[in-house]
């Protein structure tokens, strides 16, 4: 029997894009069945999302109130405790997926492989490792059931066409007191997702305030791109976090990146390695993004955002 | 609380730019710069912070690899360790097998904190602090950028996709660090000197009774294709005519 269960990620309305990237990963393992589980306090809406992903062949429901939230902890016995039925268990390499797959895995006994990037067989795949200085092939073993992560910007979402069934469960597991949710503080913003939008413009420490980094919010919202920034901006505390683009912060694919006054360090050059075309503006023609750009700039971004805001507009 | 312990793995410094091996059996390692890794500097750091606050009596830095790993234990030790640990192996120790090991001097020792760092930079694994803490059935609390404590219970906030989230875990849990929690400080002289004399134990894997087979076969090592250097243009005009040419405005 070889089956594999999705772990969805949602915000407690909708289901997470990883999701879906997630599905597509999962149907190039050839395997007999791929389910998602829903974990959520009522999660009607969202696993219907789920049946209409192309390739799920049922979705599994697990409403409980200790699901509200999604804490590691809390999960991660529930997926183990599912786990029996699958040959394989994965979840989107998203902050979400990092905090609860490794738990699960260890609650197996099992290693966790973190980051596919590429499926060659149901137990062979590629991934990254030193920031994607260099991809490796690896075996996992195939008599244990094994855990992995989704690298999610490796793959397209999966289509919405599908009709699965959905299964309402009640798992017989005692749940951990220990981690309680407080808040969750950032996000809510009108402008696109920076991990879904086609078009995303990232400033760097250039821009040197929060006040100058409107230029960069403005210019996005002009063509309708999404917003990130280099760790140096974020650090300055220019803007949130939640922006942050590379190995620590986000992985994105979108068909256009622009890079504005960002250098283009390794480990930002990660996040962006595949993005469809990347523009660098940047004043200093050294700047090692020059070597990744496919379209290169040198200039003063003070000169060229305004510039090019209006001769796009 | 009485100990915290802080795991630091030696990796190759994140300044060196990784090249793969021509025959595809690894990266260059000889002769490169090897630190701790970045997120275990922040993660000691934190600890020495908690102790200096008077939160904690003692912070424990513990390394699982080669006799090599000395190095790094003795920069944590600089920095201000009490004393430190090492888990000798010739081997690579996957996650699950760091996380074991960690288990089993978190039971010698009694100790009720433990900070790691979110991921390791050489395998970009970000696993051991959520195998611990499974296996410890304690509580997680990953990425964190602030870290507070009142009544044996800690207030943790985390980077995560969203933003921030705040969680509140019960006391021992595993804390793993991430980039804005703390600047770690610089190690002077005089502290180098001071950390010869602290107490660095060795044990072999070997004695500690704890499985550590790899699960996982690597069979290539290979570059990640690189993308092919593009145009310059000279001007905004030039930028606009060449996003047009692909189709991108
Ligand atoms: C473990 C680790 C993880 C990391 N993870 C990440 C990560 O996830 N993401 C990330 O981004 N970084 C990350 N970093 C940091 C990374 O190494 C760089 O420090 C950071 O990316 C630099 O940001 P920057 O390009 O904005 O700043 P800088 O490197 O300072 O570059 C600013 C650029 O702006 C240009 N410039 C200045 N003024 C102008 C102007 N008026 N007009 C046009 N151009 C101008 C300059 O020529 C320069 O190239 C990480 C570091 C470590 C150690
Ligand atoms: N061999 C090791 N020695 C000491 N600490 C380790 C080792 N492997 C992992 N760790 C700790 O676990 C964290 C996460 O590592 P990883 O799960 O490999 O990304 C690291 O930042 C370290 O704090």
């Amino acid at each position: 029997m070889s089956r594999i269960l999705i772990v969805a990620e949602h915000d407690g309305n909708s289901l997470n894009a990883a999701t879906a990237k997630t599905v597509s990963c999962a149907a190039d393992f050839g395997v007999e069945g791929i389910d998602v589980v829903v974990f959520a306090a009522d999660g009607a809406a969202i696993a219907e999302q789920a049946a209409r992903l192309t390739g799920v062949t049922r979705v599994i429901r697990v409403d409980h109130s200790a699901n509200a939230q999604p804490l590691a902890a809390v999960l991660a016995p529930q997926v183990a405790a599912l786990a029996a039925d699958y040959s394989h268990v994965l979840g989107p390499s998203t902050t979400f997926g990092k905090d609860l797959m490794p738990r699960v895995a260890a609650l197996l006994g099992v290693g966790q492989l973190s980051d596919i990037m590429d499926v060659q067989s149901a137990y062979t795949f590629r991934r990254p490792i030193y920031a994607g200085n260099a991809i490796i092939t690896v075996e996992a073993p195939e008599d244990r059931t094994l855990v992995a992560t989704v690298r999610v910007a490796s793959y397209q979402a999966a289509a919405e066409e599908g009709a699965a069934e959905i299964e309402s469960r009640d798992l017989d597991v005692a749940l951990p007191e220990h981690t309680r949710f407080k808040e969750v503080r950032g996000g809510s913003s009108d402008r696109p997702d920076l991990q879904t939008a086609p078009r995303v413009v990232s400033g760097g420490r250039a821009l040197g305030s929060s006040e100058n980094f409107e230029l960069i919010f403005g210019f996005a919202d002009s063509i309708g791109a999404a917003v990130g920034a280099s760790r140096a901006a974020v650090d300055a505390g220019y803007v949130p976090n939640e922006l942050q683009v590379g190995q620590t912060g986000k992985i994105i694919a979108p068909e256009l990146y622009i890079a504005v006054g960002i250098s283009g360090a390794i480990q930002h050059l990660t996040g962006i390695k595949d993005a469809g075309t990347i523009v660098a503006i940047n004043k200093d023609g050294e700047a090692p993004i020059f070597e990744v750009a496919d379209i290169g700039l040198v200039g003063d971004l003070f000169q060229v955002i305004p510039e090019l805001q209006s001769a796009l507009n | 609380m009485e100990k915290i312990m802080v795991a630091v793995k030696r990796v190759v410094d994140y300044n060196v730019r990784v090249r793969v091996k021509p025959d595809g059996s690894g990266v260059v390692t000889d002769g490169v710069k090897m630190s701790i890794n970045p997120f275990d500097e922040i993660a000691l750091e934190e600890a020495l912070r908690i102790r200096e606050r008077g939160d904690a009596a003692e912070v424990i830095v513990v390394s699982i690899g080669s006799s090599e790993c000395q190095q790094q234990l003795r920069t944590g030790l600089a920095m201000g360790a009490d004393r430190a640990i090492l888990v000798e192996t010739g081997q690579p120790v996957e996650p699950l097998a760091a996380a074991r090991v960690l288990l089993k001097l978190i039971e010698r020792e009694g100790v009720e904190l433990v900070i790691l760092g979110k991921q390791a930079i050489d395998d970009d694994n970000s696993q051991t602090g959520q195998m611990l803490a499974a296996l410890w059935e304690r509580p997680q609390a990953t990425f964190a950028s602030e870290i507070k404590f009142a009544d044996g219970k800690a207030t943790v906030t985390r980077e995560v996709d969203a933003g921030l989230e705040v969680i509140e875990v019960d006391l021992p849990a595993v804390v793993t660090t991430d980039l804005r929690l703390n600047e770690p400080r610089y190690v002077k002289l005089p502290d180098i000197m001071k950390a010869k004399k602290k107490p660095l134990d060795t044990i072999a894997i070997t004695d500690l009774d704890v499985t550590t087979d790899a699960q996982f076969k690597v069979t290539n090592f290979a570059p990640p294709e690189q993308r092919q250097k593009g145009v310059m243009v000279e001007d905004v005009a030039g930028l606009v005519k060449a996003l047009k040419d692909k189709g991108l405005v």
